[in-house]
C-alpha cells in the first residue's frame, strides 16, 4: 500500500462507512427489484451489437444504431456550436449596440428563449422556420439529388447519409438557434467586462464602429469568456439529446429505437448515458486543462 | 502663412452630465502650431473640454470646429476629425491583446488602411522617436508605466494628425518615469505639433506653452501667455491654485 492510499484511509471516518453502506443497501435492493419482481432479464451481451455490426456485403464492420446515433450527435453539435458562436456573437453585439431598436429585438428574443421551455422552443423552430426554410430553398430534393450521385464521399463524411440531410440540417438550426441566445449573453458580458479606455482609444484613432469591435473588443472579450463558452458547448451536446423529438437521428432517437426492438430498456438507456458521459466529461476535463495558468510572456 | 491659422475654434461650447453643467461658455481658439496647456482644480472640466475635441464626450450647445470640419453628431465628420486629432489618455488605454508593433500599426492598418510594410515602417520610426524601438515585439503588460506611455504617444502619432491632445499624460506614473514622458512631449513639441495638453506639470507648461488655460467651475477663467501667467495671474482663484502646487 503506497503513501498516499494510507492517507486517503487514515481520513475515512466511520460516517463514511455508513454513507456507502446504505447506498450500497439501497441500490442492491433496487437491482433486486429489478431482477425479482419485473422478472427482468439483462442482455448486456446485446449492447456491443448494436454498436458495431459486420457487413457480410461489404465485408467489413460498420457503426450499427447506438454509433451511428453517436456520430450523428457529434456532427450535429458540432455544426450547431460553430453556428451558435457566429450567431451569439452577433446577438451580444446587438445587446451592447447604441441603437435602441437593435437592443431591443435582441433582448426580447433572449427573453423568449428563457421563458419558453426548450422543447416548445424546439418544436417552435422546427415548424415555424427549418421546415419552412428547407422547404423554400428545395433541399430535400437536392439532398436527394447528392445521395444518389457517385462522388458524394465529401458531402457523406461531414453529413453522413445524404437522405436524411434535411433532418440533420434543421437538427442543427434548431439546436444553433436555442443556443444562440445563450452564447450571446456570454459575449455580451465578455463585451462589458472590456474597459471604457480600450473603447475610447480605438475610437480616437478614427476606428469605425466594426472596426473597434473586430479588432479590440471582441479579440480581448472572447478570449475572456472562452471558459464559459466552453461550458456552453457541453451543454450545447446534452441539450441536443432534445431534437430527438424532431425526428432527428441522433443518440436519443437511436436508443428509443433500440429500446422498442428489443426492450432492453435499461442496457441501452445506460450505455446511451454512458456515450454522453464519457464525451461531456473528457470535454470538460479537455477544457480545465486548457484552462490552466501557464508561464508564458504574452497575456 | 500656416502658423497663425486657427485649426481649433471653441465657441460657446456647454455641456451638461444629466443635471451638472461640466462646461459652461466655453470659447477657445488654438492656431496651427500652437501648444496650449490647461491646468486647474479636478473637477473644473479641463478633461470633458478636451475630450469634446475630438468627440469622446457630446457637447450640449455650442460650435466646435476642428481643422475646419464642424464636430455634428455626423459620424463621417467625427472620424475625419479622429484621424486628425491624436489623444493620448491617463492609463495609457494600450491594447493589451497585442504587441507594442500592432498597437501602432493597428490604426494606420484599419483606418488610414495603408499597406503593412508601410504601417510597420512607420511604426518603427515612430518607435524610435519615443526612444524605445527593441520594446516592439513585447506586449504592454511587459512595459513600465513610462515605457507604455510612450508607446500610447507614439499609437498616436503613427496616425500621422495634426493636433495631439493629452489628457493627463503622467499623473497615472511613478515619478521616476514622469520626465521619460515630458521628454518625448517636449520634442514633440518642438516640432512644430499643436497641442492641447491637460497637466500639472508647470516646468513643462512653462517650457513648451504658448497659452496658460486656467479653468474653473466648467469655465476658463484665466488665458495667458506662460510669462504672464505664472507671475502675474489676474483671477484671485488662479493665483491661489499656482500658490499651491507651486509651493512644494
Amino acid at each position: 500500500m503506497n503513501h498516499g492510499m494510507r492517507r486517503l484511509l487514515k481520513r475515512l471516518h466511520w460516517m463514511d462507512g455508513l454513507i456507502v453502506a446504505v447506498l450500497v443497501l439501497f441500490f442492491g435492493y433496487v437491482w433486486v427489484q429489478i431482477g425479482d419482481q419485473l422478472n427482468y432479464k439483462w442482455r448486456w451481451g446485446l449492447i456491443p451489437d448494436y454498436m458495431f455490426r459486420y457487413d457480410e456485403e461489404r465485408e467489413r464492420w460498420v457503426a450499427n444504431l447506438l454509433v451511428q446515433g453517436l456520430i450523428t450527435t457529434i456532427r450535429i453539435c458540432i455544426y450547431a456550436s460553430i453556428l451558435a458562436v457566429l450567431l451569439g456573437i452577433i446577438l451580444g453585439m446587438a445587446r451592447v449596440a447604441k441603437n435602441l431598436t437593435i437592443r431591443m429585438l435582441a433582448r426580447t428574443y433572449l427573453e423568449f428563449l428563457r421563458n419558453i421551455p426548450p422543447v416548445v422552443v424546439i418544436f417552435i423552430f422546427f415548424f415555424f422556420l427549418s421546415e419552412q426554410l428547407i422547404a423554400a430553398l428545395n433541399i430535400e430534393s437536392w439532398a436527394r439529388g447528392i445521395a444518389r450521385s457517385e462522388n458524394n464521399g465529401v458531402w457523406e463524411f461531414f453529413f453522413g447519409d445524404m437522405r436524411r440531410f434535411p433532418s440533420v440540417i434543421s437538427g442543427v438550426i434548431v439546436l444553433a438557434l436555442f443556443e444562440s441566445a445563450f452564447v450571446g449573453e456570454i459575449v455580451r458580458a465578455g463585451i462589458e467586462a472590456i474597459p471604457r479606455g480600450q473603447h475610447e482609444a480605438a475610437r480616437s484613432l478614427g476606428m469605425s464602429w466594426y472596426a473597434e469591435m473586430r479588432y479590440i473588443i471582441l479579440p480581448q472579450a472572447l478570449k475572456k469568456v472562452l471558459p464559459p463558452l466552453a461550458n456552453q458547448f457541453i451543454s450545447l451536446i446534452k441539450d441536443s439529446a432534445i431534437i430527438s423529438l424532431i425526428s432527428v437521428q441522433e443518440l436519443t432517437y437511436k436508443t428509443v429505437e433500440l429500446v422498442s426492438t428489443t426492450r432492453a430498456i435499461f442496457e441501452a438507456w445506460i450505455a446511451t448515458a454512458a456515450m454522453y458521459f464519457v464525451i461531456c466529461f473528457s470535454l470538460s476535463m479537455l477544457f480545465s486543462y486548457l484552462e490552466r495558468p501557464r508561464k508564458s510572456g504574452a497575456r | 502663412m500656416p502658423e497663425t491659422q486657427p485649426i481649433i475654434e471653441i465657441r460657446n461650447v456647454d455641456k451638461f452630465f444629466g443635471d451638472f453643467q461640466a462646461l459652461s461658455d466655453v470659447s477657445l481658439t488654438v492656431n496651427s502650431g500652437e501648444k496650449v496647456v490647461i491646468c486647474g482644480p479636478s473637477g473644473s472640466g479641463k478633461s470633458t473640454l478636451i475630450r469634446c475635441v475630438n468627440r469622446l464626450e457630446e457637447h450640449t450647445s455650442g460650435q466646435l470646429f476642428v481643422d475646419g470640419i464642424e464636430l455634428t453628431g455626423e459620424t463621417r465628420n467625427i472620424r475625419a476629425v479622429r484621424m486628425e486629432v491624436g489623444m493620448v489618455f491617463q492609463q495609457f488605454n494600450l491594447f493589451p491583446h497585442l504587441t507594442v508593433l500592432e498597437n501602432l500599426t493597428v490604426g494606420p492598418l484599419r483606418v488610414r488602411k495603408i499597406s503593412k510594410a508601410d504601417a510597420i515602417a512607420r511604426a518603427r520610426k515612430y518607435l524610435e522617436r519615443v526612444h524605445i524601438p527593441e520594446q516592439a515585439d513585447k506586449y504592454p503588460a511587459q512595459l513600465s508605466g513610462g515605457q507604455q506611455q510612450r508607446v500610447a504617444i507614439a499609437r498616436s502619432l503613427c496616425m500621422e494628425p495634426r493636433i495631439m491632445l493629452f489628457d493627463e499624460p503622467t499623473s497615472a506614473l511613478d515619478p521616476e518615469m514622469i520626465n521619460e514622458v515630458l521628454d518625448v512631449m517636449i520634442e514633440l513639441a518642438e516640432s512644430g505639433m499643436t497641442m492641447i495638453c491637460v497637466t500639472h506639470e508647470m516646468g513643462f507648461a512653462n517650457r513648451v506653452a504658448d497659452q496658460m488655460v486656467f479653468m474653473d467651475g466648467g469655465k476658463i477663467v484665466e488665458i495667458a501667455p506662460p510669462s504672464v501667467f505664472f507671475t502675474k495671474p489676474k483671477n484671485p482663484r488662479c493665483r491661489e491654485f499656482l500658490d499651491q502646487i507651486l509651493e512644494h
